[in-house]
């Protein structure tokens, strides 16, 4: 397309790839102009309404860093219906909400509202300076809005790319499943945050009626089988990466088995792994044979698609591909020995 | 001069934009309106690879909207200094730049290689968000996915039902290449 040649090519070389710019996804006369007015806080200040409750996966996404508080409020008298462990429908009014902090700071608050039964609305709101109210990103997002480590700074996403993540096969609503919310919490998940009191739980909805399910569906807590590494990798996984690599997902060229059930068996799990063993990637590493890839190459970490990516921060190779500057020490650390691992696990 | 041509083309596609295209249309009109834009946009320059023809460089039509052949392996691109910072390889499906190597896409409906397993949807988000499949790594340059996403949804929806309509190559184009980080290759990262 010689035409546009010229345009992009100096376009994107002088300003990069940035963030995403995109059409509104959402009428944006649906949504308050002001954090503030969204019904996070009491009127008038900012302490957070009590009917808004406040919750921690046990598998936190990854965010450079950023310190995170999270809420939901479901409409009074309405419960989520779990038709399964895993699919849950959020009654109409539902919203959540999450707070993202760098140094103390707070930076941004995304809400996420099923404003009607045909979807969800997706919006963020960037704090001011004075740290008193948020206003309302524009649908595009806002670009480089603080560093996060040296030449890296945090952008706020478009409409377009939450779409990207929260509408890809399953629930919307990502953070807030049974296996997240699980009582039996991963002790060495990466960036794992302590129970708060007041914090709820999967106890918390089953025992507040908070949730329609089936007699005994959630008598178990949720856990990922098999040994500590194991679990802690996989559920890593499922919460950086499952989103969009899973069977559903609407990019067929991304179906890894990657996003993890609450009540996974052993035998389901050795299923993932080798599912992942045995598939190549279209992404090749550098220098090999084009289709010659594994996204997960047992003892070889350097040798797998999904660690090489998860690693990298260049544009063309990075996983996740959005809302990540930085590369995660921890993960990359723990997925590593995992891959190891497997390896040993093979020579035996 | 840019932006007067920006305006210029996007002008010209709008005055040439037809009512919104119901469902029970005729395909054919989507087909023949996407031939016509992917004509007008010049996709066949940089995602047909050229071949010297006998009046020199020309789109080879045999792989039409194949992008970039994969048997052809090309050497480390040039040096780029000062104000040459970009450059093209003689099939026209190859660049490279500040942003590392890219490689025009395969855009026939190859189930493996192009667009066959695509949905319209990822089609329009892809070209709308300037991200692969509208939601992966990004579309990288010279691909001007801000002018051809400028279009209406019928009209994008007309080029990929165009695109839908033409022989499928199979051709897996390469991985675009990042560029070095401070002088260090991606695997010593």
């Amino acid at each position: 397309m010689t035409r546009g040649c010229v345009v992009a090519v100096l376009a994107l070389a002088l300003a990069g790839a940035g963030v995403t710019r995109t059409r509104a996804a959402q009428p944006a006369d649906t949504l308050p102009e002001r954090l503030s007015a969204t019904g996070l806080y009491l009127p008038g200040t900012l302490t957070v309404d009590p009917r808004n409750r406040a919750f921690s996966p046990q598998y936190p996404l990854w965010t450079d860093g950023a310190h995170k508080a999270r809420w939901i409020q479901l409409p009074a008298g309405r419960r989520i219906v779990a038709t399964d462990a895993d699919t849950w429908e959020f009654p109409v009014g539902t919203r959540l909400w999450k707070e993202f902090a760098f140094e103390g700071r707070r930076v941004e608050t995304r809400l996420l509202w099923r404003a009607t039964a045909a979807g969800w609305i997706y919006a963020s709101y960037v704090w001011n300076e004075a740290q008193t109210d948020a206003t309302l990103a524009p649908a595009e997002g806002r670009a480089d809005v603080v560093e996060v480590a040296p030449g890296k700074r945090h952008s706020v996403p478009s409409r377009q790319d939450c779409r990207a993540c929260h509408e890809n096969g399953g629930s919307n609503v990502l953070g807030f499943s049974a296996l997240q919310l699980s009582p039996d919490r991963d002790p060495a998940a990466p960036h794992g945050e302590a129970l708060q009191p007041g914090m709820i739980t999967l106890q918390t909805l089953v025992d507040e009626h908070l949730i329609d399910a089936a007699p005994g569906l959630f008598a178990l807590a949720p856990r990922i089988p098999g040994d500590a590494r194991t679990r802690s990798a996989l559920g890593y996984l499922s919460a950086n990466c499952g989103h969009c690599h899973n069977p559903q997902s609407t990019a067929a060229t991304v179906r890894f088995p990657l996003r993890m059930p609450a009540y996974a068996s052993a035998a389901q799990v050795e299923r993932t792994v080798d599912a992942l063993v045995a598939r190549t990637t279209k992404w090749d590493l550098p220098h090999s044979v084009p289709g010659t890839t594994s996204a997960v190459k047992p003892g070889a970490p350097d040798l797998s698609a999904l660690f090489v990516r998860m690693r990298s921060r260049r544009p063309s190779s990075q996983m996740p591909p959005l809302g990540t500057t930085v590369a995660d020490r921890d993960a990359i650390e723990l997925v590593s020995a995992w891959i190891e691992g497997l390896g040993r696990a093979e020579a035996h | 001069m840019i932006p007067a041509l920006i305006s210029s083309v996007t002008l010209v596609a709008n005055n040439n934009a037809r009512p919104a295209t119901s469902a029970a249309a005729p395909a054919v009109d989507a087909v023949a309106r996407g031939k016509y834009l992917v004509t007008f946009g010049s996709c066949n320059d940089c995602h047909t690879p050229f071949k010297l023809g006998p009046q020199g460089p020309e789109p080879d039509m045999a792989r039409q909207l194949s992008g970039h052949p994969s048997g052809l392996v090309l050497p480390p691109p040039p040096p780029l200094k000062g104000a040459w910072v970009w450059a093209g390889a003689g099939t026209n499906t190859a660049f490279a730049g500040p942003w590392g190597i890219s490689y025009t896409a395969n855009l026939t409906p190859d189930k493996e290689t192009g667009l066959g397993n695509w949905t319209e949807e990822q089609f329009l988000m892809a070209l709308r968000s300037g991200r692969h499949e509208g939601k992966g790594r990004p579309i990288l340059p010279p691909m001007p996915w801000r002018f051809v996403g400028s279009l209406t949804d019928d009209d994008l929806k007309a080029v990929f039902a165009y695109l839908r309509s033409i022989p499928a190559v199979s051709n897996k184009v390469p991985s675009p290449v990042d560029p070095p980080e401070d002088g260090k290759p991606e695997s010593k990262q």
